[in-house]
């Protein structure tokens, strides 16, 4: 007996193999935490480099529209205007067309092998690189709905929205790119909600004699809406802070026009087309703007993370 | 005994058929331009493809004749990545391990889970300000400003989540029963991390991490103020410490000039990009579901 227990002692862990279980649980924990602090990182640097920018406007930053180095004066509201109206409207087209394209993929209209197909390639889509789509949308999609916007000037240039002449690029040119980059998540996430009903909500609905698409719009969608609100919402914080694309096809002016048929600009365009050249008052002033870009697109997220939480159906 | 029969004119089938045909436009409508654009980026750009493109550097502007090649362009990106791939992956892969293997589900570790959820939301340009403000205005790298460095960290921020997140959730998928046998065994916590649940775990870490880095791959946003552009060739270590040219920014850069020599190039830079990113993307796809498969059996 008392041999055994001496050979237990023995056979104690060495400290060093103690501490590097605890340097190795440490390191584990500080490395997590880098995420933690270079969010708050984030959110005060940008804070405070607008500092200056902020205490000099204050809100009228937000609601006036001149943007001149020359005298010093800036106001954001033509790329904050531009930022919710492209990004709004994109995501008013992509809907329907992602959530349809969704509802293809999970019904059984076609095959499986071609709903598989249609799904990944979907996805590989969400793959492309931003700038290679503004590319694209330089030099195929601006003249080829070059025609389709006059028709539109022409017959509905009463309404403020096709208002102006079009020439070249403008905000809509930039929704409809837009539309091809949200097109991927809204279909995707759709489409995992959709197949992760169960099968026995979609059984029930049949045995008790609904038609196919009474079940989809009274049994399947609502059973799946918070999963699609989620996904919606994170396209919508997607298409607020996208960038290449946006900024090479909508035109980047900053004067103010209704007109979707106009260039634009959005906060993220504005950035990107300024920060590199910018000196003084105008450098805090865009770092006022992209402090106003990141409350935003910061809202939508945790609101989708909110909503994914609360309203998350559990079978 | 008409009602045993399928009734073209009762008005839920006519609904029915009025909304198939929806749905099936709708598909149609969302796949076609993106089957065209696709094929027209490889078409294009793959006419473009000549062997002096890997080689030559970009010529500036103006010369309209002879656009160059991309090489600098080209060993940018490689560079560029692989910086922010060796800062993301190991503190990404660390902060990972902690979420899944060491903490409880307290608030600290549901802290940190909200975080990489919205810092995956960051939109990609605010990456770009914050090493903008960070590094390159206060020149804090040994007195550069603008360097390849810069670009990497910038890119670092946008990847990390991803690789946080693929981790995560890559180990907790490794059953428990291999971690209490090894514990069981006598071998301590980081024995067991290292050797039994991260090697269980290494082929869906893989996946997502080469997703991350091929999607970090094409980011332009954060490099256009970090990283800027070079036209020279990197010829050695000092290079981190300047400008730095990549696929990306070079396709932003040329896309907007007038030249279509310029233009040539950038859509060939589009079909490199794209060509990777895509066979990447294809590539650990297949080496997904062939694991899945595996498995099931």
């Amino acid at each position: 007996m008392e041999e055994k227990l001496t050979l237990f002692k023995n056979r104690k862990r060495f400290g060093i193999e103690k501490n590097i279980d605890i340097i190795f649980k440490n390191t584990a924990l500080v490395l997590s935490s880098f995420v933690a602090i270079i969010l708050l990182g984030i959110i005060l640097v940008v804070f405070f480099q607008s500092f200056e920018s902020f205490s000099r406007y204050g809100l009228k930053f937000l609601v006036t529209s001149e943007w001149n180095p020359v005298k010093d004066e800036y106001g954001a509201f033509t790329a904050i205007y531009g930022t919710l109206v492209t990004s709004f409207l994109s995501l008013l087209i992509t809907i329907p067309l992602g959530v349809g394209t969704a509802i293809f993929i999970t019904e059984d209209f076609v095959p499986k092998v071609f709903r598989e197909i249609i799904g990944s390639f979907v996805e590989l889509l969400a793959a492309i690189p931003s700038v290679v789509l503004g590319l694209w949308a330089i030099f195929v999609m601006e003249p080829f709905f070059r025609a389709f916007f006059v028709f539109l000037h022409n017959f509905f240039g009463w309404i403020p929205l096709f208002s102006t002449e079009p020439t070249g690029r403008n905000s809509l040119l930039a929704i409809l790119i837009l539309v091809v980059m949200l097109l991927p998540i809204v279909t995707s996430i759709a489409r995992d909600s959709l197949n992760q009903v169960p099968k026995k909500l979609r059984n029930a609905a049949y045995g008790i004699g609904a038609s196919r698409w009474k079940t989809i719009f009274s049994v399947i969608l609502p059973a799946a809406l918070s999963g699609i609100m989620a996904g919606v919402l994170l396209a919508l914080g997607r298409a607020m802070g996208e960038t290449m694309a946006v900024t090479m096809i909508i035109g980047n002016s900053n004067a103010f026009s209704w007109s979707l048929l106009s260039p634009g600009y959005t906060i993220s365009s504005m950035l990107a087309n300024q920060f590199g050249e910018a000196d003084g008052s105008q450098v805090s002033s865009l770092f006022y703007a992209a402090f106003v870009l990141m409350i935003l697109s910061l809202v939508v997220n945790i609101f989708a993370q909110w909503l994914v939480k609360k309203f998350s159906l559990k079978y | 005994m008409n009602s045993l029969y399928y009734q073209k004119r009762l008005s839920r089938n006519i609904g029915d058929k009025f909304f198939t045909s929806l749905s099936i436009i709708c598909a149609l409508i969302a796949i076609l331009p993106l089957i065209f654009l696709v094929t027209y980026i490889l078409y294009k750009g793959g006419s473009q493809i000549t062997p002096e493109l890997f080689t030559l550097e970009p010529n500036p502007p103006g010369d309209d004749l002879d656009a160059g090649g991309i090489n600098p362009a080209l060993i940018g990106t490689l560079i560029i990545t692989s910086i922010a791939s060796i800062i993301a992956i190991p503190v990404g892969v660390g902060g990972g391990i902690y979420l899944a293997e060491y903490s409880k589900g307290g608030p600290f570790s549901r802290f940190i889970r909200f975080g990489v959820n919205v810092l995956a939301g960051v939109p990609s340009i605010i990456a770009g300000v914050f090493i903008y403000a960070l590094i390159v205005s206060t020149k804090i790298l040994f007195g550069s400003m603008y360097s390849g460095l810069a670009g990497g960290m910038a890119l670092s921020i946008l990847m990390l989540p991803t690789v946080i997140k693929t981790t995560d959730e890559g180990l907790k998928l490794v059953p428990n029963e291999l971690r209490y046998a090894s514990l069981g065994v006598g071998a301590s916590m980081y024995t067991t991390i290292l050797k039994v649940t991260l090697p269980s775990a290494f082929r869906s870490i893989a996946t997502g991490v080469v997703l991350g880095i091929a999607r970090a791959a094409g980011e332009t946003a954060p490099l256009i103020f970090t990283a800027l552009f070079s036209y020279y060739y990197i010829t050695g270590f000092g290079d981190l410490f300047y400008e730095m040219g990549s696929l990306a920014v070079l396709i932003y850069n040329f896309a907007l000039e007038p030249y279509d020599a310029q233009n040539k190039l950038a859509w060939a830079a589009s079909f490199i990009l794209v060509l990777s990113i895509l066979s990447v993307n294809i590539f650990s796809r297949i080496l997904a579901a062939f694991t899945e498969k595996t498995k099931r059996v």
